[in-house]
């Protein structure tokens, strides 16, 4: 108490300026914040139905306690629930687990490699006595956090290789890069994504048939690479030339030369904007709605329209919003973290 | 070092480059024996950089040969990669990997370049660094070392590949004035030893204490050549004796 008194004492209080101003953005959060606060939590009604909900004057938090487990995971059976359940914590788990970069070793490559068999074979089951939960029952957050991971994934190495295409100094490789790169980045995705959804189904030969979601999958890797490259392209040209000379002099190949001395840093250095770019497609993920995919987003406009529960919009936007928030922010934190990590004593 | 025939190790002959329209090196011929040391001096832009750049093809140059111990440098990477294993540089601003430890910034290439096991590699890159007298330093990072520490490594890092030839261009130029005579003492050591050496730099002291001979650059010609006695007391042409006024206070 004595430490907080102190610290405001310091930060906010400074200076009679500094007072004033403090005082004037506490008094503004206060009439901002009050009235949600009374409507989020103390007239809110925890318990009844949708009448209930409807006399009262605040939130209908009910309707979140009915409606959170579709939300979270869609039409998955219940019965089954706790397969998507231990998924996510598992997903969860390992991504705390792999946080530091001492761990990125090999072995923590096997384990996310066997931890994602083991996660695909959890949801869909079909083998060893599970019951099998066909593809398009899959929904909400997995659903999600799925079509974001492997976005990136996919997406961070062809973007790197892309980035490599555009700034070397094989022509055709380099029209090739610039080619996909301008195209991607010049159409809005919701296009990209209806054309993989009506599109790729023509150029695939006969019979074979691709899950809708793998098309979006596929969709969602092409527009992400396309700004991932352009991310590390910015790091490629921001570190000096100097680095690349002195490669060079000691006789470094042009693959040990960017493997070894140059995206080293370059990918340090644009720690920030990649993971701006990730948060961007973690949220972004949710325009997989309009090809009918059961996402996040998608989830939470089905419930609303459960004609008993009609006209509660804003509890459940407010909802999802806060599960989105809770993974950008993790990511926003941790970019933060990383570049602490990378900083190698003093100067770069 | 007559033995091997009097062959020049580094042979120059009517070698022009162009930066585009700007024509930067005209002309230039030049032979280097093996175990010779050579100070390049010259006013700024004069192509001095431009050249000793072209030697490990950090440039590319229009026309005439470079030969660098008997290999021709064209567009050939085969050659390019046996040059570069030849010859060692050291820059400026010292051109450390920020990302590597010292110790790793000398053992990367001996073990990609030449696959050195990395035990081999890291007791060569010890022996250098306490050559250069920063064996302790060697877990650190390049930014926690002063900057005449950061070219004493930078030269180990080249020494690692075992070169026959080092090149220097103004390695003490960007060095607060202590720091100057630890990174020549390092050279004029390597000088004794016998490395052929190309050094851009206006250490008139080191010129004098080392250099076999002093080429003088103006306008991307070879002006004079001679011996540092000779070219620092009496130079012959007038660009020369204009430059060594002016560089002399
Ligand atoms: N990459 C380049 N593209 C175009 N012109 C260049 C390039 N590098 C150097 N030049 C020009 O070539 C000329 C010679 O440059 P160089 O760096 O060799 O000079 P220098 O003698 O080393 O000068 P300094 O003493 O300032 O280092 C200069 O006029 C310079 O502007
Ligand atoms: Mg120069």
């Amino acid at each position: 108490m004595e430490g907080l008194a102190r610290w405001m004492k310091k930060n906010l209080f400074s200076t009679p300026l500094n007072s004033a101003v403090s005082l004037v953005l506490i008094g503004v959060l206060f009439q901002a914040l009050g009235p949600l606060f009374d409507w989020l939590f103390l007239k809110a009604t925890w318990e009844g139905t949708a009448q209930t909900c409807r006399h009262g004057e605040g939130a209908c938090l009910v309707f979140i306690k009915e409606k959170f487990i579709f939300i979270l995971f869609g039409f998955y059976p219940r019965e089954h629930l706790w397969r998507p359940i231990l998924s996510i914590i598992l997903f969860v788990s390992m991504s705390f687990y792999s946080r530091k970069p001492e761990r990125w070793t090999r072995r923590t490559l096997w384990r996310w490699l066997k931890l994602c068999l083991l996660i695909v074979f959890l949801m869909k089951g079909g083998f060893f006595g599970f019951e099998e939960v066909s593809i398009d029952k899959w929904g909400g957050l997995p659903l999600t956090l799925m079509l974001s991971f492997i976005g990136l994934v996919f997406s961070y190495p062809i973007g790197i290789l892309l980035a490599l295409g555009r700034t070397g100094h094989l022509p055709f490789v380099k029209a090739i890069s610039v080619g996909y790169i301008e195209l991607i980045r010049g159409v809005p995705m919701i296009s990209l994504l209806f054309m993989a959804s009506v599109m790729f189904p023509l150029f695939l030969p006969e019979g074979i048939v691709l899950p809708k979601l793998l098309r979006a999958q596929t969709a969602i890797i092409m527009f992400m690479s396309a700004y991932m490259a352009e991310v590390v392209r910015g790091g490629l040209s921001a570190v000096g030339k100097g680095q690349y000379e002195a490669a060079d002099a000691l006789g470094l190949n042009y693959w040990q030369k960017m493997l070894k001395i140059i995206l080293p840093q370059a990918l340090k250095i644009v720690i920030p904007p990649t993971v701006n770019t990730a948060i961007g497609m973690f949220k972004d993920t949710s325009l997989v709605v309009i090809i009918a995919l059961s996402d996040l987003l998608m989830t939470t406009k089905t419930s609303l329209k459960d004609p008993k529960w009609l006209g509660f919009s804003v509890e459940a936007y407010l909802f999802v919003s806060l599960i989105y928030f809770i993974f950008c922010f993790s990511m926003s934190r941790y970019s933060r973290q990383l570049e602490e990590e990378f900083h190698y004593g003093g100067r770069l | 070092m007559s033995d091997q025939q009097n062959q020049p190790i580094i042979e120059c002959v009517d070698m022009n480059k162009w930066f585009d329209e700007f024509h930067v090196l005209k002309d230039i011929n030049l032979k280097i024996k093996e175990g010779e040391k050579i100070v390049i001096c010259g006013p700024s832009g004069s192509g001095k950089s431009t050249l000793i750049r072209c030697l490990n093809r950090l440039e590319s140059h229009q026309n005439g040969t470079i030969k660098v111990d008997g290999i021709t440098l064209n567009d050939n990477l085969k050659n390019l990669q046996n040059v570069r294993k030849e010859v060692g540089m050291v820059f400026q601003h010292f051109n450390l990997f920020p990302h590597l430890s010292i110790l790793e910034n000398l053992t990367l290439a001996p073990q990609w370049v030449k696959k050195q096991p990395k035990e081999e590699a890291e007791a060569f890159a010890m022996k250098l660094l306490e050559r250069v007298a920063i064996a302790d330093q060697a877990h650190k990072y390049p930014g926690q070392l002063s900057g005449g520490q950061q070219q004493r490594v930078a030269i180990a890092r080249s020494l690692c590949m075992q070169p026959k030839i080092m090149l220097f261009d103004e390695p003490t130029s960007a060095l607060d004035p202590e720091m100057v005579k630890e990174v020549l003492d390092v050279m004029v050591d390597l000088a004794k030893e016998g490395m052929t050496m190309l050094c851009v730099t206006h250490e008139m002291g080191f010129a004098k204490q080392v250099a076999d001979r002093v080429i003088f650059m103006d306008d991307g010609q070879i002006v004079e050549e001679a011996e540092p006695e000779t070219f620092f007391s009496n130079p012959r042409h007038p660009r020369s004796q204009e430059f060594l006024a002016q560089i002399l206070h």
